[in-house]
């Protein structure tokens, strides 16, 4: 049922029912000895949202970054309206009416709003004359397509949904009738991300293209009219979004059948091991983000904390772990209390018997650098070697089981960390913080940016710790990893715990409602252009379509 | 952008770099009408064709390896000391009050000493920026350079006005007795007659070792080499910035000040004003030449000794090609080295990919 080409039929039925914004004919691009994308043929009908999914890795940013002009495809054609073009440029594309938000906005932090709109689109060398214009532009472009934004607004005070209006504003400001928009919702809040899908509804009803990259096959289902999967560099296949189902995406995407329902036992809580309480902690700029969180974890248990990202989840974690200071309260490991005087607090805390993978493996759990055997000792270089010296050979012999361990690829301990895929440095984290048998595990976000494979063998190595009689506090922005691997929830919301919640009959209208601050959000009625299918946003929030739902709804 | 082969970024890229700076600084000769070829033999013969001119070659050389391995130990650790000028002046009156101390003592003794007590004053020195760094967040880069400024108005101050012995018309320190001043080699290698290269050029060989190892043999090397790769990373892994900040710049401070035990210890025999003469800021083009790597630095240092050695001798040997005209050509060695390093790297690592598929395809 994969076929690498849309076979012509496919192709003519397009062109028949829609003109095409965008084609893509044989494209092929090599680096080096990687073939990064085979052959891609690829038609994109006008006025629609086009889905394009696939694993890490699948070829999906090579792809949009030959259409925006930044590489070159070594052969293929692209056709924009019909007419062939070779993209040079990033400037070159925005010619054509193609623009692009990417994941990280490219927006100087210290400007204001038009000032970010007109850089590099000014008139002339006097800005008067073109602010004006631009400001009039704005104004119809918020009233057309619900980008409110004040103009005047200094970047870095927006929030993160603001910016990305911003950056699509600049696209618009610049003719573009079609939008790539990469990963859009990855920063986004679920209220910020129902705004941006009412936002892309509005622009395809004014007959603007959009090419969706997501990796999240909810946001697929719900917007998009035509969805393309992509694996390993090819396409596999083009689908009418309202005639496929998540689980054939999935299965398409990963190639073969994905079963990612966790199996575990009921849990057999022992003593305390993580007692946190009445804990107060503040951020960088020392605004208080947890305020007053009590809570313990028993050996052989999964507390797992819920909520949606923002709310304190990453100062509690970065708190226990030893990295940030507590304003007030005591944190008790194993019955001690955990000292965090100083900036080395994490040490600490891994000497009384803790072990953290943090949330973000780039920025924190990693030193990219670093060849992948330094990394399986970073935090624990202290027991290898007795003297001054680093016992290398041991690390390696440390690396090497590691690596056989957690099947970590490819198995090579002198690779450079930031050449492997994001599946495998998280094994490289998981790895290293879970064979050092600790009493207390606490993780964040333990599959963010992984691929579906992976997903189930992280989580079995979870369950496999509690089953050993670990404490394991687990932190996801995942509602259904949460209630999939936790033993119980606690929902955080604006740094207090709100509510706990038994997995198994937890009532996912009941946690929404707490993790998006009680019951004052349900009362919101969904604007226009709001996704269809579930009745309130708080639901749409819940029903992510998690690797769990899939297997539920999978036809076969 | 694929990333250079380790040889091609150790060995080639610096290579082509020399090249290239020697290459313009040859059309500026021909400019004036020298014969470049000829200006490089004379520099060549001043720096390694006889005895005495090698052994200057040499004692630059030691200067510059201090003052490299400084500017690459703060760099591992993500800090730009650019303050072993100062260091290294500061150091210098560690140097010459515990020789004047001890004024009379064997060279045996006193040598030892001059190293803890010089390196105490020059890790002093870089404390200071470091400790600001750590605790109050003032870049190392601003408070290094600033530092570079008081060590020269407070060393001027103490030597004219305290260190000076009366009846001195020069600004200077009494002197060192022979049998204090760290032993130079001519009294053991005849081959260096009349050049000022001594002891202290095994000890910045021992240092480059000793370094090699630090870094990427021991824990602390590892330490440092987290925290400048990735200072979030290092706070998780339970490593204090703040500490490892002051440790690291201290010890950057510690080798600045070996140009001092170089110097004052080994050659003046006393503390002159200004003695360090740029030798510092020189460690800065050493230390990106030679990629913070103690052999690199080791052969940059080299380069930069022969330079120095040989634009004397071409200045002395060509009236036509001026003292200025040697600094323009070591200006335009560090300017291709240091500040235009990576110029070649992109049209390098295109040249040596698109050979590789034609190989590696199949």
């Amino acid at each position: 049922m994969t076929s690498l080409h849309p076979t012509n039929a496919q192709r003519s039925e397009g062109t028949a029912a829609a003109p095409l914004a965008i084609e893509l004919v044989g494209i092929n691009k090599h680096f080096g000895p990687v073939h990064a994308n085979r052959d891609i043929h690829l038609a994109i009908k006008r006025g629609t949202v086009h889905g394009i999914v696939g694993e890490n890795g699948a070829g999906k940013s090579t792809l949009m970054s030959i259409l925006y002009g930044f590489y070159t495809a070594d052969s293929g054609e692209i056709r924009v309206n019909g007419t062939p073009a070779t993209i040079t440029d990033s400037r070159h594309a925005l010619a054509l009416g193609i623009g692009m938000v990417h994941q990280h906005f490219m927006l100087v932090d210290n400007f204001s709003v038009l000032e970010n709109v007109v850089l590099g689109a000014e008139d002339s060398a006097f800005l008067a004359p073109t602010l004006n214009k631009a400001r009039t532009q704005l104004k119809a472009l918020a009233r057309d397509y619900g980008l409110e934004v004040d103009p005047d607004a200094i970047i870095e005070n927006l929030s993160v949904g603001q910016q990305q209006r911003v950056e699509i504003l600049k696209a618009l400001y610049r003719g573009a009738e079609t939008l790539i928009l990469d990963e859009p919702t990855g920063v986004l809040t679920p209220d910020e991300a129902d705004h941006l899908f009412r936002i892309l509804g509005k622009l395809r009803e004014e007959g603007k293209t959009i090419i969706l990259i997501t990796h999240k096959l909810r946001e697929i289902m719900a917007i998009t009219d035509e969805v393309s999967v992509m694996r390993q560099g090819a396409m596999v296949k083009t689908l009418t979004t309202s005639e496929t189902s998540p689980g054939e995406l999935a299965e398409l995407m990963v190639g073969r059948r994905v079963l990612l329902r966790v199996e575990k036992g009921p849990a057999s809580p022992g003593k305390v091991l993580l007692d946190v309480q009445d804990l107060v902690v503040t951020d960088d700029f020392k605004v208080p983000r947890v305020k007053g969180v009590s809570f313990q974890v028993r050996a052989g248990e999964i507390v797992g904390i819920a909520g949606v990202a923002g709310n304190g989840q990453s100062e509690l974690l970065e708190s226990i772990a030893g990295m940030r200071d507590q304003l007030l309260g005591t944190i008790r490991l194993n019955g001690e209390v955990l000292s965090l005087e100083g900036d080395d607090g994490a040490a600490r805390a891994r000497t009384a018997g803790l072990a953290h993978v943090p949330e973000d493996r780039l920025r924190m759990g990693l030193v990219t650098t670093f060849s992948e055997w330094e990394n399986s000792i970073l935090g624990y270089q202290h027991s290898y070697g007795d003297g001054p010296g680093l016992d290398i050979a041991k690390a390696r012999q440390t690396a090497e089981e590691y690596i056989k361990k957690f099947d970590i690829r490819p198995p090579n301990i002198d690779l450079k960390t930031a050449n492997f895929s994001g599946g495998n440095q998280q094994k490289i984290v998981l790895a290293r913080e879970m064979e050092r048998n600790p009493d207390v595990l606490i993780v964040g976000q333990p599959t963010r940016g992984v691929d579906i494979g992976a997903i189930e063998f992280i989580h079995n190595q979870i369950i496999k710790m509690r089953d050993a009689g670990k404490a394991i506090l687990l932190v996801s922005v995942e509602l259904d990893e949460i209630r999939s691997l936790a033993d119980r929830i606690l929902v955080i919301f604006d740094g207090k715990i709100v509510g706990e919640a038994d997995p198994a009959t937890a009532d996912e209208t009941e946690l929404g409602l707490l993790m998006t601050g009680s019951h004052a959000s349900s009362d919101k009625t969904p604007g226009p252009g709001t996704l269809p299918a579930h009745e309130t946003p708080v639901q749409q929030t819940l029903v992510k379509m998690s690797p769990q739902d899939l297997s539920g709804k999978d036809p076969n | 952008m694929t990333p250079l082969p380790r040889w091609a970024d150790v060995v080639l890229l610096p290579l082509l770099n020399v090249v290239l700076a020697f290459l313009v600084g040859g059309l500026i000769v021909l400019a004036v009408g020298q014969n470049p070829l000829q200006a490089v033999g004379i520099m060549l013969y001043g720096a390694f064709g006889y005895g005495s001119g090698f052994g200057y070659t040499l004692y630059y050389t030691t200067d510059f390896i201090f003052a490299g391995l400084a500017v690459s130990l703060a760099y591992h650790a993500g800090l730009f000391n650019i303050g072993p000028e100062g260091q290294a002046y500061v150091g210098g009156l560690g140097v010459i009050l515990i020789g004047l101390a001890l004024n009379g003592t064997h060279w045996a003794i006193v040598f030892p000493l001059m190293i803890i007590c010089g390196g105490a004053f020059g890790a002093l020195w870089a404390f200071v920026p470091g400790y600001l760094q750590a605790k109050r967040g003032s870049h190392v880069v601003i408070t290094t350079i600033l530092f570079n400024f008081i060590a020269t108005s407070m060393m001027g101050f103490l030597i004219s006005r305290v260190l000076k012995p009366a009846g001195v018309n020069s600004d200077e320190s009494a002197p060192l007795e022979a049998i204090t001043r760290v032993p130079q080699l001519r009294t053991f290698i005849e081959l260096f007659k009349n050049s000022p290269v001594n002891l202290t050029f095994f000890l910045a060989i021992i240092a480059l070792v000793f370094i090699y190892w630090l870094i990427w043999r021991t824990k602390f090397g590892y330490a440092v080499r987290a925290l400048g790769q990735n200072p979030v990373a290092a706070n998780y892994a339970g490593i204090s910035n703040q500490k490892m900040i002051m440790i690291v710049m201290a010890m950057s401070g510690v080798l600045a000040a070996m140009v001092a035990v170089n110097n004052v210890g080994g050659v003046q025999g006393r503390l002159i004003l200004n003695f360090v003469n740029g030798a510092g800021f020189v460690g800065i083009a050493v230390a990106f030449m030679g990629r913070g790597h103690p052999v690199g630095v080791g052969l940059s240092a080299l380069l930069f000794g022969i330079l120095y050695q040989g634009g004397q001798e071409l200045a002395f040997q060509m009236p036509g090609i001026t003292r200025e005209m040697i600094v323009t050509i070591q200006a335009l060695v560090i300017l291709f080295t240091g500040a235009m390093g990576d110029m070649l790297r992109a049209p390098l690592a295109r040249l040596l990919t698109r050979s590789e598929p034609a190989t590696g395809a199949k």
